[in-house]
């Protein structure tokens, strides 16, 4: 098919991404890994020393390390299943003919723009407040109990604010594609007297499924990484009912400022975010090929 | 055309980026109401100090914290003054991080600043940072319920007092709720009150061998009492609730007691923004008997890192902000109520003051009943009322208190919220080398 | 080709629509409303009715001027971003049209490069900054959020690019086009609504990014992010004000949003060209 001058060529096109991504990959990595086996305090500097492979010890038998395993997980399904089965039935919605509906896409993409810690303080007190929050004035309203969001649902709260902050990009990615999704074809189908159901599960969704792929892959990277809306809510709490892995190596990083420690945190969450995607690419990856 | 617009932004970007002034100092500060006020009057310092300019990075407390702690210990050299509290100066002046003060001007009366703040922010009898306002905590209370409760709060309540008016004060029907505390998980947040609660009921974190002591019945009593009392008499929420949501539900009309930092008391005696300014008592924080109560101390303080190139520059800007004439500027373009509080020992022997502050003298007996180099009933080998004045305390504190928020939040029993609380400090202080 | 839609249709998608997306704009309506408030009304429980005061936006602007983290962040956010596609575009197209075996696991690859925690090189990045004079600089922040999004935008012009029928490309190639032609006058504009769309959403990443660009900018630098740090969780209850500065940060990005949805749309007329 393709020449072995274009293969050349291809190469050299992809040098620049590969190069600036591979020396920002290994310079942090590289040093990371140094620190990692040391015992540094940033607050402590005169006292580094050589620390073997206690670092990823310490790390690995904290108390909070195993549910801060499960709760990184249970964030990054409960988002993904939240925002891909969300998003996939808000783009099929926005992709209908209706009055307005430049107003209503840039309506549903808003919470994208809302940076994280904002969009974490807005929830907490103005919307999930127990006391003073939308959502207790609307169940007083019916005469219910407020919930008391953060203590009895910590979790799902968090999931909450992180999937209506995603949801509007898996909206964005998957309306785009739903846009490329051939009239015609639609049309045939229509013709031919298939209902909704088999439209859609024998037409649209085929046709999503490398988008949906691209939504669960670029989001489990960020996904994996939350911490900021944890850090405004709930610090992690109550008990370790919302620490993450994330927040668990803010912990040791930016309020212990043990870097020795946050170093082997950050090498062991590479490692099983690597785990995670590897195991992704498997579930998902064929989707790619096609 | 797009590699063209690419090296326009890229030579314009550099360009902005080293087009600074050789006489300006960069102050970071965090966003409280008084510093901002300070940002606003800062054309005073301008007009005395024609040849200096300022340059401002405000952000909120804990990137504040995070930002200024990189720096100074990868020595960035970002700034040339640091907003810093009580908590990060014995730690930082150990590592000779900051420049003593001792150089602020003739007439600035070091002598002048409330001693119980100073011995804060000393070491070796050299002070490393100046107090720009100081606070302590006490109890604020409703009157009104206090009243229709049929009890009347003494100058100096203890526990019990407390625990007895808040349970009768609750009226859920109303939403009215006996005491607001902090639950919300933190070394900051609700440790800063546990631990200074802790030091009414004689307990500490470390003994003098820094073995953790959350195994002791001191701690017991307390985390007991805590719990018992929020669920009796406390606010829904309450074990995500912060200095900010207590305030709320306080201004709301919501919680017959509170005890917090004595600066909440300009908030919740402005009519302006209160729903019940004009009902509101102060109390010195609560104790047992034991001789300590359970108020904390903190000052946010302006210090100049080690190495910074400005240095002569800088102590004029500190001497300036924590200085006397400083006080008189606010009281003369704000009023005496918005000076900054809690530093100086003359502020509170000012009748003007005295009138326009109705707390002013609570706040002043609070913060001289709070002492970081004596907090505990028992001899401790740390620094610190309601924190522990070493590097490891930001970490350690905030896994503690996540578990006694889920005590709080009825997630786990007191008993196993401690026990796993001195399985942690055992822990984290045998790492860090203080257990041997 | 069209197809006639009842207008009784068109009404009852209408409906369902608008409905869902107030429900999802709901938080950021009721901050703006909040931010016409007054600081008393925003705590005194649920209203929709805002006195309409601008005073905490005033207060915002007194307190910190807008402007120079604004520009900082449109500089650093379609900075980072035109760089980003410059360096990703030849990728993704030669991943697309030339794959070979490997090109799904260096894909992955470029990914996992996204996987390192920022918390947990925080130190070892600010070393990094402090020895090459790159702290609080706006070309040291492009640097970094151009790197921390490239995964992102290699990705996804890939998946569009994918999208592309290959068959085209190969009548190019047989009429003697060029490779450079073949970018510029078949891929290209077929590929528009795929790389604004990238465009658009890098933007917003850069915008929103708030950990490394509050973390390794001080006084000159310092975009919209920090911005909004210097507002967030005082001691005391500003939320009118802290409305106000969210909606200001919001705001240009909310409005470049709007514009550039209309080019989103085109990719209506991408499957007739097929």
């Amino acid at each position: 098919m393709a020449t072995r001058q274009t293969r050349t060529l291809a190469r050299f096109m992809m040098a620049p991404s590969v190069i600036l991504l591979f020396i920002w990959m290994i310079v942090p990595l590289a040093m990371t890994l140094w620190f990692s086996f040391q015992n540094y305090n940033l607050l402590n500097p005169g006292n580094v020393s050589f620390a073997g492979l206690f670092n990823y010890k310490f790390f690995l038998t904290d108390p909070a390390f195993l549910q801060s395993i499960w709760n990184t997980l249970a964030i990054v399904i409960g988002v993904l299943v939240i925002t891909v089965v969300g998003g996939v039935a808000l783009a099929m919605l926005l992709d209908q003919p209706m009055f307005g509906q430049g107003i209503v896409r840039i309506l549903v993409i808003s919470p994208f723009f809302v940076m994280p810690p904002v969009a974490a303080l807005v929830w907490k007190n103005m919307i999930m407040h127990p006391g003073y929050g939308v959502l207790a004035d609307i169940s007083k309203s019916v005469g219910l109990k407020p919930i008391d969001w953060f203590a009895h649902y910590p979790l799902i709260s968090i999931v909450i604010i992180v999937a209506w902050q995603w949801l509007p990009f898996a909206t964005l990615i998957l309306l785009t594609a739903l846009q490329s999704l051939d009239e015609e074809q639609k049309e045939a189908a229509e013709m031919d007297g298939a209902n909704f159901a088999n439209r859609f599960w024998y037409l649209t969704l085929p046709h999503l499924a490398r988008a949906i792929t691209v939504v669960i892959l670029i989001q489990t990277i960020f996904l994996l990484g939350v911490y900021a809306e944890i850090l405004v809510t709930t610090n992690g709490g109550p008990g370790y009912a919302t620490t993450n892995l994330a927040f668990l190596i803010y912990r040791t990083a930016l309020l212990g400022y043990d870097v020795g420690g946050a170093s082997a945190g950050g090498v062991i969450a590479v490692i099983l975010a690597n785990i995670v995607a590897i195991f992704l690419m498997r579930a998902v990856g064929k989707n790619l090929d096609k | 055309m797009k590699l063209n617009m690419l090296v326009a932004s890229l030579c314009w970007t550099s360009a902005l980026a080293f087009a600074a002034h050789a006489e300006t100092i960069t102050i970071a500060t965090v966003n409280n109401g008084d510093m901002i006020r300070m940002q606003k009057l800062a054309d005073d310092f301008k007009a005395k100090n024609p040849d200096i300019d300022l340059q401002w990075v405000t952000l909120e407390e804990n990137v504040l914290r995070e930002r200024v702690t990189t720096d100074i210990a990868t020595k960035g050299g970002q700034y040339d003054v640091m907003t810093i509290g009580t908590y990060e100066v014995p730690i930082w002046a150990k590592q000779q991080w900051l420049l003593p003060l001792d150089n602020l001007g003739a007439d600035y009366d070091t002598a002048d600043i409330i001693p119980a703040i100073a011995g804060g922010l000393s070491a070796d009898g050299k002070l490393y940072a100046a107090p720009f306002y100081g606070e302590s905590s006490f109890v604020m209370y409703r009157k009104d319920l206090m009243e229709k409760a049929g009890l009347t709060m003494p100058e100096a309540p203890t526990w019990e007092f407390i625990g007895e008016a808040a349970r009768k004060m609750t009226d859920r029907a109303n939403d009215i709720n006996g005491v607001c505390l902090r639950g919300k998980a933190g070394w900051g947040e609700n440790m800063a009150f546990l631990t200074a609660m802790s030091n009414s009921f004689g307990a500490r974190w470390f003994d003098e061998n820094w073995q953790p002591q959350f195994d002791q019945p001191e701690w017991k009593n307390t985390l007991d009492t805590y719990v018992k009392l929020m669920n009796d008499a406390g606010p829904q929420g309450a074990s995500s609730n912060g200095f900010n949501e207590n305030l709320a539900l306080f201004q709301q009309g919501k919680c017959g007691m509170w005890i917090d930092a004595t600066v909440a008391a300009s908030f919740v005696s402005d009519p302006k923004n209160s729903t019940v300014a004009d009902k509101v008592g102060y109390a010195l924080a609560p104790d047992n008997g034991l001789g300590k109560r359970g108020n904390w101390l903190w000052a946010w303080s302006l210090g100049i890192p080690a190495g910074t190139q400005k240095a002569e520059a800088a102590q004029k800007f500190v001497s300036w902000a924590t200085g006397k004439p400083y006080l008189e500027l606010v009281a003369s373009k704000e009023g005496w109520a918005n000076v900054p509080p809690g530093t100086r020992s003359s502020l509170y022997a000012n009748p003007e003051y005295q009138k326009a502050a109705p707390f002013a003298k609570m706040t002043l007996d609070s913060i001289n009943s709070a002492d970081p180099t004596k907090p505990t009933v028992k001899p401790v080998p740390y620094v610190g009322v309601q924190f522990v004045a070493i590097p490891e305390f930001q970490g350690l504190g905030t896994t503690v208190g996540q578990l006694f928020s889920a005590a709080l939040a009825g997630q786990m029993p007191v008993d196993d919220a401690l026990a796993q609380a001195q399985q942690v400090s055992v822990r984290e202080m045998t790492r860090a080398g203080y257990i041997k | 080709m069209a197809r006639a839609v009842s207008t009784r249709r068109k009404i009852g998608f209408t409906i369902a629509a608008w409905a869902v997306a107030l429900m999802i704009f709901f938080p950021i309506l009721y901050t703006i409303i909040t931010s016409l408030k007054t600081e008393p009304e925003a705590i005194a429980g649920f209203s929709l009715i805002p006195s309409g005061t601008l005073e905490s936006y005033f207060a915002v602007q007194s307190q910190n001027d807008y402007f120079k983290p604004f520009i900082n962040s449109v500089i650093i956010s379609v900075g980072s971003t035109l760089i980003a596609l410059v360096i990703a575009i030849p990728s993704a197209w030669s991943m697309a049209f030339s794959p070979t075996k490997r090109t799904k696991d260096v894909l992955m690859w470029m990914l996992s490069t996204k996987m390192m925690p920022a918390v947990g090189v925080l130190v070892p990045m600010y070393l990094i900054f402090r020895d090459t004079g790159l702290l609080d600089t706006r070309l040291g922040l492009t640097i970094v959020l151009t790197l921390i999004n490239l995964p992102i935008v290699v990705w996804m012009l890939y998946t569009y690019f994918r999208e592309i029928p290959g068959e085209i490309l190969e009548a190019a190639r047989m009429d003697g086009a060029s490779l450079f032609n073949e970018i510029v006058h078949v891929l290209t504009p077929m590929a528009v609504p795929g790389i604004a769309s990238t465009l658009l959403l890098n933007i917003i990443l850069a915008w929103n990014e708030s950990f490394w660009s509050i973390r390794l900018s001080a006084a000159n630098a310092a975009p919209l992010t920090a911005f909004i740090a210097s507002f967030s969780s005082p001691q005391g209850l500003f939320w009118a004000k802290l409305s106000a500065a969210s909606t200001l940060a919001i705001a240009p990005i909310l409005i470049m949003g709007w514009f550039s949805q209309r080019q989103l749309v085109r990719g209506l007329t991408f499957g007739a060209v097929k």
